[in-house]
């Protein structure tokens, strides 16, 4: 083989019709045919065309990510494959749900660390917070890897969604 | 129920035969269940389209297939929920692999029954979601046929392939208004692309302009797009003067016969033609993808080659070897594009730039790499086809196959100077194809002398289907070259595993030509050379389905072989080489 290729991070929107299926045939690609996925996200974003945006991490050599923009674009509901870094600037975020049930001796420091991070607090008891993370994925990262010791019990989520800068479509 | 005003409410069973008629549909290839027992009962009560009865759903596909292949038409399907729709899995697949237009209609449990193991309930859709182009659920009467049109438009344009339409059996006795195909809404995600840009016409004729050991390599994508497709390819390569290569799936777009046919390409491909696909500095691509039994050690493929390609799917483009141009559209298309342009370019073919290139080419011609030892005693496999080709001349001849090394054989010694009259499964290589695919090309063509090439371990696949081309007065031939052994099997199992023929070997084969009269067709037996061609002559003079038991040397391999794992320029040429070439090398051990 010639040298070995370098993996690439892409961040892809994906448009397609809202139907029956939809979800099934884009994760069966990846599956599938062996590719990576590190976050997938969707919801409806156009009711009334009744169209949902996908939004994929996913990883690969260049000829690799070709083929998956290449195959699904080849899936009859889907309308548009746009990988985002190459069509310009993006944003990134990732809304996270944390559960920390620290004693009464580390309630304190969990506020401190929250205050830090701008997560805000959406659920109280007398032993437990919810925070709620809006941020990169990094972000989120570190915000859990430092409330871990304070007793983190539970977390959720989103995945990534993602849109470019400025007033381009997509 | 002939021109009704469209107004009319239909039920869900009659908007299917409706409109399959609409879609311009002839035959359909079926077997009946409790799920299309509606659609069963509303194709009784009409006579404009044609129900093939087959023994197994997975016939019904490969015939569908064989039919499609040779005619250009969409072919279709239709078959029960449960088990029937699960038998298609093998066709669709096979269908969806080599790009043949299929829509296949699936029963289904009532819809308020899904999802609840109900009585032969398969989750049809699911099963079917990666082995086709694109499936279907219908929920509602009222989308039955929007969405039936669309899966013809689906299976039919861009990349063909096999589209499933699965439908409750509820939808079926629902009433609800037909729209015809004119009036049917288009998919706005759907648009294949099938004008190429201009940009890489031009760029492409300056490369053809500058070669000096160019080679075309023409695939089954040129079958696909069309009779202008093979027309406008062979005007190309004649105005050129460069050497033509083709794949297993597209063997007659360009003449087998004329001078500049190098023959086939690729694992079992003749010594000139990998030569020159690995030698060239220009290789135009044309509705081929690049497959790995033509590629083989993708690293050492064409090493000094500028590669042109051309496919109607940008999946296709770069994903087993990169290429210097990509050209996406229709092969047609494309083609007439870049006979404008070139002559726009002014362009003569210059013989004498690409001379030595043709003068090396002759030195591996004379190689003869397809020469085999001869017998008198023992009727070798080559022989056989030789003999079938010779002895069938001038007719209207349609070859299916089986899958194996009879396969290649008939790839290497049946001489194909059209399009569309070799039917074989290349993607998937499915045993069992070959008979019932031989089928639906007699259906397609009615006078025309359609050939089985035959192994007689991959016809024991499909065999049922004898009775669907007896009970329909069929008169395919099966010409199964007997070697009582798997024999492509056999051979890989010589050459890569000590000679341990582990499993492969039949010990208890059927007599055929007692099998064939069981059926109700003629059966013949040969064993010596000396009696090939009169066994081949009454054959043909027979008006019946017949099946030939050709009694062929069982220890025959099939060369030239690329070993799994090499490069084009490492082929094995005969049973000498073998020892030569040394074992084969671990990495190529695991490939299939
Ligand atoms: C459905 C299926 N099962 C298994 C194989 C693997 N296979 C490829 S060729 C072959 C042997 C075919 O034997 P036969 O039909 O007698 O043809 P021959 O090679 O002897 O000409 C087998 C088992 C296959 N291609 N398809
Ligand atoms: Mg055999």
């Amino acid at each position: 083989m010639t040298a070995p290729e370098i993996v690439e991070k892409h961040t892809m929107a994906v448009l397609v019709d809202n139907e029956p299926g939809v979800l099934a045939r884009v994760i069966g690609l990846f599956s599938g045919r062996g590719y990576n996925i590190e976050s997938l996200t969707v919801a409806e974003t156009d009711p009334k065309n009744k169209l949902s945006r996908i939004t994929i991490v996913t990883s690969g050599t260049p000829m690799v990510i070709e083929q998956i923009k290449a195959q699904l674009n080849r899936i009859v509901p889907v309308h548009g494959v746009h990988d985002l870094g190459e069509e310009g600037p993006f944003l990134e975020r990732e809304l996270a749900l944390v559960k920390v049930t620290g004693g009464a001796e580390s309630r304190a420091e969990t506020l401190r660390v929250a205050d830090i991070f701008h997560a805000r607090v959406v659920d109280t008891t007398p032993e437990s917070y919810v925070f709620e993370m809006t941020g990169s994925t990094d972000k989120l990262d570190a915000f859990i890897n430092l409330m871990a010791p304070l007793g983190v019990v539970d977390i959720s989520r989103t995945g990534v969604v993602a849109i470019s800068r400025g007033s381009g479509k997509f | 129920m002939a021109a009704q005003p469209e107004v009319r409410e239909l039920s869900g069973a009659e908007m299917v035969i409706r409109a399959l008629i609409d879609q311009g549909v002839e035959v359909v290839f079926g077997y009946p269940g409790g799920a299309v027992l509606p659609i069963y009962d509303a194709l009784f009560k009409q006579n404009r389209l044609r129900h093939i009865l087959v023994r197994h759903e997975q016939g019904a596909v490969h015939a569908a297939e064989g039919y499609a292949r040779s005619s250009g038409k969409v072919g279709v399907v239709m078959v029960t929920s449960g088990p029937g729709a699960t038998n298609t899995v093998t066709g669709l697949t096979d269908a969806l692999m080599d790009s043949v237009p299929v829509v296949c209609l699936t029963g289904q449990v009532p819809t308020h029954l899904i999802g609840n193991d109900a009585f032969q309930e398969a989750d049809t859709t699911g099963i079917t979601r990666p082995c086709t182009k694109h499936n279907y659920l219908v929920k509602d009467v009222n989308d039955l046929a929007r969405v039936l049109h669309e899966a013809f438009t689906v299976a039919r344009t861009g990349r063909p392939g096999p589209v499933v339409v699965d439908l409750p059996k509820d939808v079926l006795f629902a009433n609800g208004l037909y729209l015809p195909p004119e009036s049917a809404p288009a998919r706005k995600s759907y648009r294949p692309q099938a004008k190429p840009e201009a940009s890489r016409i031009a760029a492409a004729a300056q490369l053809i302009m500058a070669a000096k050991k160019p080679l075309f390599y023409g695939g089954g994508g040129l079958i696909n797009s069309g009779p202008r497709a093979c027309t406008l390819f062979t005007e190309l390569v004649r105005l050129t003067g460069f050497p033509v290569t083709l794949t297993l799936m597209g063997l007659g777009v360009f003449p087998a016969s004329d001078k500049q046919y190098l023959g086939l390409v690729g694992m079992h491909g003749t010594f000139e033609s990998n030569n020159a696909m690995h030698d060239c500095d220009l290789m135009i691509n044309i509705g081929a993808r690049f497959d790995d039994r033509v590629t083989g050690k993708v690293a050492a493929f064409a090493p000094h080659a500028r590669k042109i390609h051309v496919d109607i799917d940008p999946s296709s483009i770069n994903k087993n070897v990169r290429v210097d141009l990509a050209v996406v559209g229709d092969c047609a298309e494309v083609l007439a594009a870049l006979l404008v342009e070139l002559k726009a370019q002014k362009y003569k073919a210059d013989p004498a730039r690409i001379a030595p290139w043709w003068q090396q080419i002759e030195t591996w011609r004379k190689r003869d790499c397809l020469r085999y030892a001869k017998s008198d005693t023992i009727i070798k496999p080559q022989y056989a086809i030789e003999r079938l080709y010779a002895l069938t001349r001038g007719r209207d001849v349609f070859i299916t196959t089986e899958v194996g090394q009879h396969q290649m054989w008939a790839a290497q010694f049946f001489k194909f100077d059209q399009p569309f009259h070799w039917m074989t499964s290349g993607g998937l290589g499915t045993m069992g194809y070959g008979l019932p695919a031989a089928m639906g090309v007699q259906l397609a063509h009615p006078d025309a002398l359609v050939i089985d090439i035959a192994g007689e371990a991959s016809i024991l696949m499909n065999i049922q289907e004898m009775s669907t081309i007896c009970q329909y007065r069929l008169p395919v031939k099966a010409f199964i070259l007997n070697n009582q052994y798997m024999g492509m099997v056999r051979q890989w199992q010589e050459l890569l595993h000590g000679g341990r023929y582990s499993e492969s070997y039949t010990a208890a084969l059927p007599d055929f030509v007692k099998l064939a009269e069981a059926f109700g067709a003629v059966g013949m037996r040969v064993e010596k050379p000396a009696d090939v061609d009169r066994v081949i002559k009454e054959m043909i003079a027979v008006d019946r389905p017949v099946i030939v038991d050709v009694a062929v040397d069982p220890a025959e391999n099939c060369f030239p072989m690329i070993p799994s794992g090499a490069a084009h320029n490492e082929m094995l040429l005969g049973p000498e080489d073998k020892q030569a070439s040394g074992p084969i090398s671990e990495e190529g051990m695991v490939l299939v």
